[in-house]
């Protein structure tokens, strides 16, 4: 943005100094009500139950001495006090004998490792019919394809189950992988990626006598690498957190992914907050990692998903 | 001639893997609901299959429930306008060019990024009516303020919200005035998605305005306000309009998890949307003919919105 240069005293100073002071105060503001229910959630996670109904961090003076006794210290530190209760908290989540939430982890992370690789496979290999051949009809294709985003998640849904029931796939790990493995998005989203590369390289290499194939392979994958890690992590966060799906195609405990795990948990650990924000925690960690190592690559990735959308 | 023949042999591989599986898991169940949703299919096998035509329609038309959710559906809707009110803003104020931008856009982007059942959870926690630390605080503010002891929200077990809406029916009645659970949901949607992608699109856009534009506006002695009006605001038009319809598809189809998560779709069905009536219809009481009938109706609601929205918002994309 351009800096303006005009007018001196009071307003000068208002407009070098004052107008991005007041920007940073909002933002900190914004920042703040943002970040509050994290905190909560953390703190909430790291507290023993007498004290996880309770807004106040600093404990009751009956929990106090409780800690005490049960810590054989001779002074409390408010350090020690939640270094043990997180432990604690931690621990019986993770070991649950109800909620194998060990088993949850693998499962969420095998699903959407498995969904991701082959939604990329299928999506690139579309993409590249779509975006550098030319055949009869290619355009209408791709517009049923556009369409068909539009459509609601629920119109699909009972169909497949219906489908999944039928091919005895139900309550397996093949109804959580093959019905999520095709993407229109992402066929879309590397159609895009493949149109920005230049046509001439494919016409160079054709007529060196490479294959299709060959072409696919060592020119255009590398080549559109930034828009596979993009669709990559797209489809594994969104799988990560899928929802609906698992609710209704798995029944059996240790088929279960995260999130209807953490719904099982939620209902079996009613009153416990600790526990539950504790388990929150775990759900969310794995996101927070994600996102700190590739947030750029998963900013240009949605910026780039709504160009001519 | 046969050159083409030969891309085209290639192409149909290139595409087969995903266009096989876009046939099974999409373009087929979209044309196979439809067909069922003109049956009385229920996989409970409670009555004999037979095709009843249109009766689904006419059943829903009739069907005093649906109505009610179609109504929560809109009313959720609410928080759309203030989201991406809130994401324009916080786009604007981020694209000044402050240091620490990044790490600011990284915090507000934290609650779309981790949203899910585990956030659902915790701000169930939240809202608690009794130690929830949203009413925790707010007691405090009234203490301080001098009025002790006012009632608070009872946010996800009260049926109250702000246009009076009574439970159970579509009518409204002073009675049923104040703030409830699709309060709630509202707030806890517009904390997910104000810093979301729409905040993402709107720095994008903010980037790709050309500085002369506002160079211009300054040798006029435009003052900010009017550089956002004049130049800011019309200049992401195209961008808004983009995410007002990406908001009403989601917003039309939403509210499945946050109702199977946070209050099962109660109090007094308060929460449930049609997304969440579907799934009830189908996947509880495996009426799949009628639920199909219900998907259609809402595809066919979305498809025209969609349309309506196209039609109103290119007329205010000027360029």
């Amino acid at each position: 943005m351009s800096t303006t240069n005009r007018g001196r005293g009071a307003q000068g100073w208002w407009f070098r100094r004052g107008r991005f002071g007041a920007a940073h105060v909002l933002l900190v503001l914004m920042a703040a009500t943002t970040l509050l229910p994290f905190v909560w959630m953390v703190v909430a996670g790291s507290k023993p139950l007498s004290e996880s109904e309770r807004v106040n961090p600093f404990p009751q003076p009956q929990t106090v001495d409780a800690h005490l006794r049960q810590s054989q210290a001779a002074e409390f530190s408010l350090w020690e006090y939640y270094a043990a209760n997180t432990r604690a908290n931690y621990d019986s989540v993770w070991n649950s004998t109800d909620i194998s939430f060990k088993k949850y982890y693998f499962n969420s992370l095998f699903v959407a490792g498995w969904v991701t690789l082959l939604t990329c496979t299928t999506s690139a290999m579309a993409a590249y019919a779509f975006a550098r051949l030319a055949w009869p009809g290619r355009d209408h294709v791709f517009k049923l394809y556009l369409a068909t985003m539009m459509i609601p998640g629920v119109v699909t849904m009972i169909p497949n189950y219906t489908l999944i029931v039928q091919l005895h796939m139900l309550d397996t790990y093949q109804a959580l992988i093959i019905p999520a493995a095709f993407s229109a998005f992402g066929t879309f989203l590397m159609r895009q990626f493949m149109l920005g590369i230049p046509p001439s390289l494919d016409e160079a290499a054709v007529i060196d006598g490479a294959s299709h194939w060959r072409l696919f392979w060592d020119i255009i994958l590398p080549l559109s690498r930034p828009g596979i890690i993009t669709l990559a992590l797209l489809t594994f966060l969104g799988n990560y957190g899928s929802f609906f799906w698992p609710l209704v195609s798995i029944k059996s405990e240790h088929l279960r992914t995260l999130p209807v795990g953490m719904l099982y948990f939620d209902t079996l650990y009613v009153r416990q907050t600790n526990l539950i924000m504790a388990a929150t925690v775990l759900n969310i960690i794995p996101l927070i990692v994600v996102f700190v190592i590739l947030q750029k690559q998963l900013v240009r990735g949605i910026q780039l998903g709504a160009v001519k959308g | 001639m046969n050159a083409n023949l030969r891309t085209a042999t290639v192409a149909l591989c290139f595409l087969l893997p995903n266009f096989a599986g876009f046939l099974v898991f999409t373009l087929g169940p979209v044309l196979f609901s439809l067909g069922a949703s003109f049956t009385n299919w229920n996989l409970m096998r409670t009555v004999p299959f037979h095709v009843v035509g249109l009766e689904n329609y006419f059943a829903l038309v009739q069907d005093p429930q649906f109505w009610l959710y179609f109504v929560n559906t809109i009313y959720f809707m609410i928080g759309i306008p203030v989201s991406i009110a809130g994401s324009l803003f916080l786009a604007v104020l981020l694209s000044q060019k402050l240091r620490g931008m990044t790490i600011y856009r990284t915090l507000f982007y934290l609650p779309s990024f981790t949203a899910g059942v585990a956030l659902f959870i915790l701000w169930k926690q939240l809202y608690n009516p009794e130690f929830g630390p949203i009413n925790t605080a707010l007691r405090h503010v009234f203490d301080v303020f001098g009025a002790p002891g006012v009632e608070l929200p009872k946010w996800l077990l009260s049926t109250e919200n702000l246009l009076g809406l009574a439970p159970e029916r579509v009518h409204i009645s002073a009675r049923d005035f104040g703030v409830g659970a699709r309060e709630a949901i509202i707030i806890m949607g517009i904390w997910i998605a104000i810093g979301g992608s729409n905040m993402l699109l709107y720095l994008a856009g903010i980037s790709n305005i050309p500085p002369e534009l506002y160079e211009a506006a300054d040798i006029d002695g435009a003052n900010a306000w009017r550089k956002f009006w004049n130049v800011t605001w019309p200049q992401l038009a195209p961008t808004t309009f983009f995410i007002v319809i990406m908001s009403f598809i989601g917003g039309l189809q939403g509210g499945f998890e946050q109702a199977r998560v946070m209050t099962n779709g109660g109090p007094g069905g308060t929460t449930t949307t049609l997304a969440f009536y579907i799934y009830n219809k189908a996947f509880v009481e495996f009426q799949i003919g009628y639920a199909s009938a219900i998907a259609w109706v809402l595809f066919a609601f979305i498809f025209a919105i969609t349309l309506v929205n196209w039609r109103f918002g290119s007329r205010y994309v000027n360029y």
